[in-house]
């Protein structure tokens, strides 16, 4: 399989036992998405072949539905599925059960479909619309309805990304009462620790190419990354410079009062100084990226005042927000972040065409200087810089999208998982960024599910929790501390 | 790659194809004939004019053509089509020569200059008020493109027929002429194209609106985020494509010289997405090529003009033309094209092979 430029995979092998699971581990266009499209038959491969038991001869899928024929099915990085259909038309959307006159058995399809998410111990109601739930519940459907279709092999692509603790550990019983029943899944993260606690085996992938299969136990956790980078990566723990704590009398950037977005998020008061990298935390779906929509306008606030440095701010949409130095890097890449059909060059410069107002064309010139130093700094992997962002992989998509933030040079930057699917070697590049970022004077907003990462880049922390924001922590910031704050008690 | 495989990866490769084909049909014609191979490009002068079929096809293609480049903006921004064109060019005429004639007055004999002016920019203006009204629904009320703008495409002509108080109005006289008649020997219509064109793409090659419009039209939301205000820019759209019609509709009813309410512009709002559809664009929005869109405009008028010429009648021209552009689309769907790049990287392994034995 080659992408246009780049070849995606060379000579790799995978090997799926009955009944294990197995991770697949590799960097940012390690070729592990490519991989899993030559088995489900959404690229054609050029050369090797595919066997599976109780088949003669090799296998070639030529679309998903050949590969489910066989036995496999797939939920992806991203939920592929209709948000404007029910939970249950999405489970058997396709496969439909029918009665006898070849019309949809609604009646029997809403059973079926209750009956499988109380089995898989989803809280959701099968009637309402998909897009009424938050991503991760609409991800554990998607699995849902994978595991549903009688499947021997199951491949989960990144599919903890958008969960938090307590529902990763439902999709880990998931796994392990399928792997019981003899299914073979294939999984791939980028989270290390969940490798540790769910599989039997490791197959490393590096530039598309074999690195090598790995029991688990044999196979520490240093050993892993080095395995994936190919060199050893740096001290995690230090990155935080001498004082990069104290900013008591840096002037205020921010300075929120009483903002609120109906539905979404309940009023809060925050302050943000000049340089100071603020961490947003509690659980998926407790206003976390609601709050930061709502400074962006993204969601026009309701109720409350915002000043920006200093000066009382009118934010009606966006665009205002980016007048007033603020940029705000979503999480849902797909549908906020890029502009599928616009080449890397385009999608970099747009925010700041924007900003410039679109009498001020930047000369073609100094757009493809940008968008070469852009794609330099943050080692964006690509043929060129004309190729249709589509055609990247996540984790570089997500660095184009930071790159078009950082080009318009922002005063207040918005970061909601900014390292969501990128590698262990370029989510230490961008906690560098931010650290940067942070002492040439800008503020940072910073939202992460790992909250690991979040300690080693922030100086002050906010806590949400039920669409509200119910406190900060200051100080020496602790995993213990945090954990605590959210689940509900502040230790002092 | 060779040059000529690179250029058949351009999105106008097709289109131009699809021209060729058409070219080619018609020199078959002509020397089966017995007429001289290049009698199709033969352009002679009588009375200062210059005269030929292929003069004609691009006389003649004018008013889709400009209707054209209104409406790929219109698709690549709001993935939807205005349908109301038609009805707003022939709405645009009537209030033109309302003005020009006075209300319920039927025909002139003689107009002045001030008139004429006011007539022009009287029709303009209700092209870009048309345009607004159907970018307001679709873009600030989130109305489908397709029910806001059957409003004007029912609504537009019958106002028009009132306004001219259910008469034909006719301003014969040269001057109103002019428009859709000749230039310097050159069709005036082609000249209006050319300009309209030739604005469009200085817009689009020095502002970024090409940028926005296609960002915008291939996802909306992630635009917003990125500072770009959607609505504005799919208003605009509909508006450019208001005015476009006002301008197709000044030079059809120039061409006669009169507001004929019932038949200017009639069914050209198919032909307008056709021309679209035909210069390889998607109808479903997002990146666009406007030139695709001219050649689109032009080739389904070498198809009429060819029918004509092949002796085919006009009652049965709409049945030949369907098919030929069910050929032409069919080219260009994503299925077909893939199979065809399919067999010939299976020719070029083969060649391989071949090659290493």
């Amino acid at each position: 399989m080659t992408f246009p430029g780049v070849k995606a995979l060379d000579g790799v092998d995978l090997t799926l036992r009955k009944g294990e699971i197995h991770a697949l581990m590799g960097e940012n266009g390690a070729g592990k998405s490519t991989l899993i499209k030559c088995l489900t038959g959404i690229n054609d491969f050029e050369a090797g072949e595919i066997r599976i038991d109780g088949i003669d001869g090799p296998v070639k899928n030529h679309s998903t539905l050949d590969a489910q024929k066989v036995g496999i099915s797939t939920v992806y990085q991203e939920v592929n599925l209709c948000p404007n259909l029910s939970v249950a038309e999405n489970l058997y959307i396709g496969r439909e059960p029918k009665t006898f006159i070849g019309t949809i058995d609604r009646k029997k399809m809403y059973r079926k479909a209750e009956e499988l998410v109380k089995r898989l111990e989803i809280d959701v109601d099968v009637y309402q619309n998909l897009e009424n739930y938050s991503l991760a519940i609409q991800q554990m459907i998607a699995i849902a309805r994978a595991v549903d279709m009688d499947c021997k092999v199951l491949i989960l692509d990144e599919p903890t990304s958008s969960l938090d603790d307590v529902e990763v550990d439902k999709l880990f019983v998931m796994m392990n009462q399928l792997k019981q029943n003899g299914v073979s899944i294939v999984f791939v993260t980028h989270f290390l620790e969940q490798v540790y606690a769910v599989c039997d085996r490791i197959t490393v992938l590096r530039n598309g190419t074999f690195v090598g299969e790995y029991p688990v136990d044999e196979l520490p956790r240093v050993k892993l990354v080095a395995a994936m980078m190919g060199k050893d990566f740096d001290d995690l723990a230090s990155i935080k410079p001498e004082g990069f704590d104290t900013l008591k009398d840096a002037p205020m950037q921010i300075e929120a009062q009483g903002l609120s977005h109906k539905g979404t998020i309940k009023p809060f008061d925050l302050n943000l100084r000049k340089g100071e990298v603020i961490g947003l935390t509690g659980l998926l779906g407790s206003g976390r990226s609601e709050l930061a929509r709502v400074i962006y306008g993204a969601d026009k606030a309701q109720t409350g005042t915002l000043k920006v440095a200093g000066k009382e701010a009118k934010i009606n949409q966006p665009i205002d927000a980016m007048q007033m130095g603020m940029g705000l890097l979503p999480d849902d890449r797909k549908a906020e972040g890029i502009i599928g059909d616009l080449s890397v060059r385009e999608n970099i410069i747009l925010a700041l065409q924007a900003k410039r107002g679109m009498f001020h064309l930047i000369p073609r010139a100094q757009q493809d200087k940008m968008a070469d130093h852009y794609i330099k700094m943050l080692q964006i992997k690509t043929a060129s810089r004309e190729t249709p962002i589509k055609q990247l992989s996540g984790g570089n998509q997500q660095k184009v999208i930071l790159g078009r933030w950082l080009a318009t040079d922002p005063d207040f930057l918005i970061l909601d998982e900014p390292t969501r699917g990128i590698d262990v070697g370029t989510k230490t590049e961008i906690q560098k960024l931010i650290i940067h970022l942070a002492q040439e004077g800008k503020s940072i907003m910073f939202i992460s599910s790992e909250i690991e990462e979040m300690l080693r880049t922030c100086n002050r922390m906010a806590v949400l929790r039920d669409g509200a924001k119910v406190g900060e922590l200051e100080g020496e910031l602790t995993q213990e501390r945090v954990m605590s704050a959210i689940a509900g008690g502040f230790d002092e | 790659m060779t040059t000529l495989k690179k250029f058949s990866r351009q999105q106008l490769f097709l289109p131009i194809v699809c021209v060729l084909l058409v070219l080619a049909v018609n020199i078959v014609y002509d020397v089966a004939n017995g007429d001289v191979f290049y009698n199709f490009f033969k352009i002679s002068m009588t009375n200062g004019i210059f005269q030929g079929r292929l003069v004609n096809i691009l006389n003649r293609g004018s008013e889709v053509a400009i209707l054209a480049i209104g409406m790929t903006l219109v698709v690549s921004a709001s993935a939807g089509t205005d349908i109301s064109v038609g009805s707003v060019m022939s709405l645009c005429a009537s209030f033109c020569c309302m003005l020009i004639a006075g209300f319920g007055v039927s025909s002139v004999d003689s107009v002045t200059p001030a008139s004429l002016a006011l007539g022009f920019a009287g029709a303009i203006l209700m092209g870009c008020l048309c345009g607004a009204f159907n970018g307001a629904l679709v873009s600030y009320l989130g109305i489908q493109p397709m029910v806001a703008t059957l409003i004007l495409w029912s609504a537009a002509r019958a106002i028009g027929l009132l306004l001219c108080n259910n008469l034909i109005v006719y301003v014969r006289v040269p001057e109103y002429g002019v428009l859709g008649g000749y230039l310097f020997g050159i069709p005036t219509p082609l000249i209006v194209v050319i300009v309209c064109v030739l604005i469009t793409t200085l817009l689009l090659k020095y502002t970024a609106l090409g940028l926005y419009i296609q960002s915008v039209g291939i996802n909306k939301r992630a635009s917003r985020i990125a500072g770009l205000n959607s609505k504005r820019i799919i208003f605009l759209c509909y508006l450019v494509c208001g005015l476009c019609a006002a301008i197709a509709g000044l030079v059809a009813s120039s061409r006669i010289t009169s507001a004929d309410s019932n038949n200017i512009g009639l069914n050209m709002e198919l032909d307008a997405i056709l021309a679209v559809a035909l210069g390889g664009n998607a109808l479903s929005g997002g990146k666009f090529n406007l030139a695709g869109s001219i050649i689109g405009a032009y080739t389904i008028q070498a198809i009429t003009t060819t029918m004509y010429n092949l002796g085919v009648s006009t009652e049965v021209t709409p049945v030949f033309k369907a098919v030929v552009v069910i050929i032409i689309v069919a080219i260009q769907a994503p299925p077909v094209k893939a199979w065809f790049n399919k067999r010939s990287a299976a020719k070029a392994a083969a060649k391989k092979e071949v090659a290493k034995v």
